[in-house]
């Protein structure tokens, strides 16, 4: 197994050594702050109550919504909450090029109306239950032959050697790239998201690595369709012409910045709260029943992404101005945790019924690959619990968390057998 | 009992599909649609509830059906 991660150090605490002390959340939030990323509950909890739209200054800027019904409103505030520029920090003026902004980023995730309908219209078809039948076969041989290569250790790391292998290569067999791409991949996302965010050069480089390779595999499906989705992308038309090459292109990188990161989070903060609690475990070995609920109410806890948007105009909300260009960090993992709208909101209950939890978004730039994710998710799950039903983390204080706008685990030390 | 799903208000998060394919059905883009117009069958008034409290956009309803 190619371990992709330095094991010897947090990138995402080595990447900003000069990190200033949080003296007041409300007006001065860090969300890089490795504390923060261990126990973001406490920090949203306080705010909800204190100051419910917080404010920093901090990488440029942003506002920080902590409330179910705020998120719920304000993803609904479209277009002028934009999501043209949904990455909280801006790449600078000159890093920036022309055709890989706007909604040609990564629509639909990059757009507002009407371009988000058309290209998400697009995409929805390969992402729903029916859609994604061939990945979960897929996935299920998968994370089988995943854990062969590791079982007779007793010990893995179940971020790097597990959850992290899972959604790169269901993303490379849906897009139809060769498998051998997957470790490329993994450090492209990483390169582009985790470690890009603070690193613009970094993030500049990655995206040109990300855009020309789909440039170069939209051009060969031009000429050699397959049964893909680039070529399925290829072959669609908007008002009777076929979708532009760099509008193809944006949506390829999604299905990287969007589909990879995400997904192993999740399957990497689950597998993390089951080594750690010891009665879940357990109750999940015992009531394989639970699994339905229980997915939901692991996605509703630690729900990993946080998306931006831009403010289109000066605009008034709950009490604050956002004023044109002021960045609003759509915190659905917060509002996933307002005791306002979850009974105990701060307990993982397996068996939670009633849970109209936010981790996909909420309104029309919800996650389109959310079915693909709780797929991977449920199929990474069930197969770890069938193979390895009794594990354990072994190393608590060497767990990572990594942040900034898509949170989870990168380091997760367990033994079993 | 009948259920309603808003069109209007759904955005194709698929989870009443996966708590209750009995109810619902979801079309090309995701997005959910009642079967039997509706029509709760007798036995599946738990399930019905449980979609309607598990969708993020409170896309669905219960008409209780009483007609006077």
């Amino acid at each position: 197994m190619t371990d992709t991660a330095d094991r010897s150090t947090d990138p995402v605490a080595d990447s900003t050594p000069e990190r200033c002390p949080v003296h007041d959340l409300a007006s001065d939030y860090d969300m890089f702050d490795p504390d923060y990323l261990r126990d973001p509950f406490s920090a949203w909890a306080e705010l909800r109550n204190a100051c419910p739209i917080a404010h920093t200054d901090r990488y440029g800027g942003s506002w920080l919504p902590t409330r179910y019904d705020d998120l719920q409103a304000m993803a609904k505030m479209v277009p002028v909450l934009s999501s043209k520029s949904p990455i909280v920090i801006d790449m600078p003026n000159a890093l920036v090029k022309e055709d890989s902004t706007g909604y040609n980023a990564a629509a639909p995730i990059s757009a507002d109306p009407p371009e988000q309908g058309w290209t998400r219209r697009a995409l929805l078809p390969h992402f729903t239950p029916k859609g994604i039948a061939a990945e979960r076969t897929y996935s299920e041989r998968l994370c089988h032959e995943l854990i062969d290569g590791f079982i007779g250790e007793g010990k893995c790391d179940a971020a790097v050697d597990y959850a992290q292998q899972i959604p790169p290569r269901v993303i490379a067999r849906k897009l139809g790239v060769d498998e051998s791409m997957v470790d490329d991949f993994i450090e492209w996302v990483r390169g582009v998201l985790e470690l890009g965010l603070q690193q613009p050069e970094l993030r500049a480089k990655y995206r040109d690595i990300i855009r020309d390779f789909f440039a170069a595999e939209v051009a060969d499906r031009r000429q050699n369709p397959k049964d893909d989705l680039i070529t399925a992308l290829c072959q669609t038309e908007h008002e009777g012409e076929l979708l532009p090459d760099e509008v193809v292109v944006g949506m390829c990188n999604l299905q990287l910045v969007a589909g990879i990161d995400t997904t192993w989070s999740s399957i990497g903060s689950a597998l993390w709260h089951f080594a750690g609690h010891d009665d879940d475990r357990r109750r999940m070995v015992d009531q394989p029943e639970l699994w339905d609920t229980a997915i939901e109410e692991l996605l509703r806890f630690y729900a990993p992404v946080t998306m931006a948007r831009n403010a289109a105009e000066d605009i008034e909300y709950g009490g604050v101005t956002f004023k044109k260009g002021d960045k609003i960090l759509m915190n659905f993992p917060g509002a996933n945790h307002d005791p306002d709208h979850f009974e105990n909101a701060h307990e993982v209950q397996l068996d939670r019924q009633r849970n109209r939890h936010i981790a996909f978004g909420v309104g029309i730039h919800r996650c389109a690959g959310s079915n693909l994710a709780r797929m991977e998710m449920e199929v990474a799950l069930k197969t770890w619990f069938e193979r390895i039903p009794e594990f354990t983390l072994s190393d608590p204080d060497a767990v990572t968390w990594a942040g900034g706008q898509v949170r989870g685990p990168r380091i997760v030390p367990i033994t079993f057998g | 009992m009948r259920i309603k799903v808003d069109p209007e208000k759904c955005e194709g998060h698929s989870r009443c599909y996966a708590l209750a394919p009995e109810l619902v059905d979801v079309d090309d883009l995701g997005n959910a649609f009642e079967l039997n117009n509706g029509e709760v069958p007798e036995g599946l008034e738990d399930k019905a509830r449980l979609i309607v409290d598990n969708c993020p956009e409170y896309a669905i309803t219960i008409e209780d059906g009483l007609k006077l």
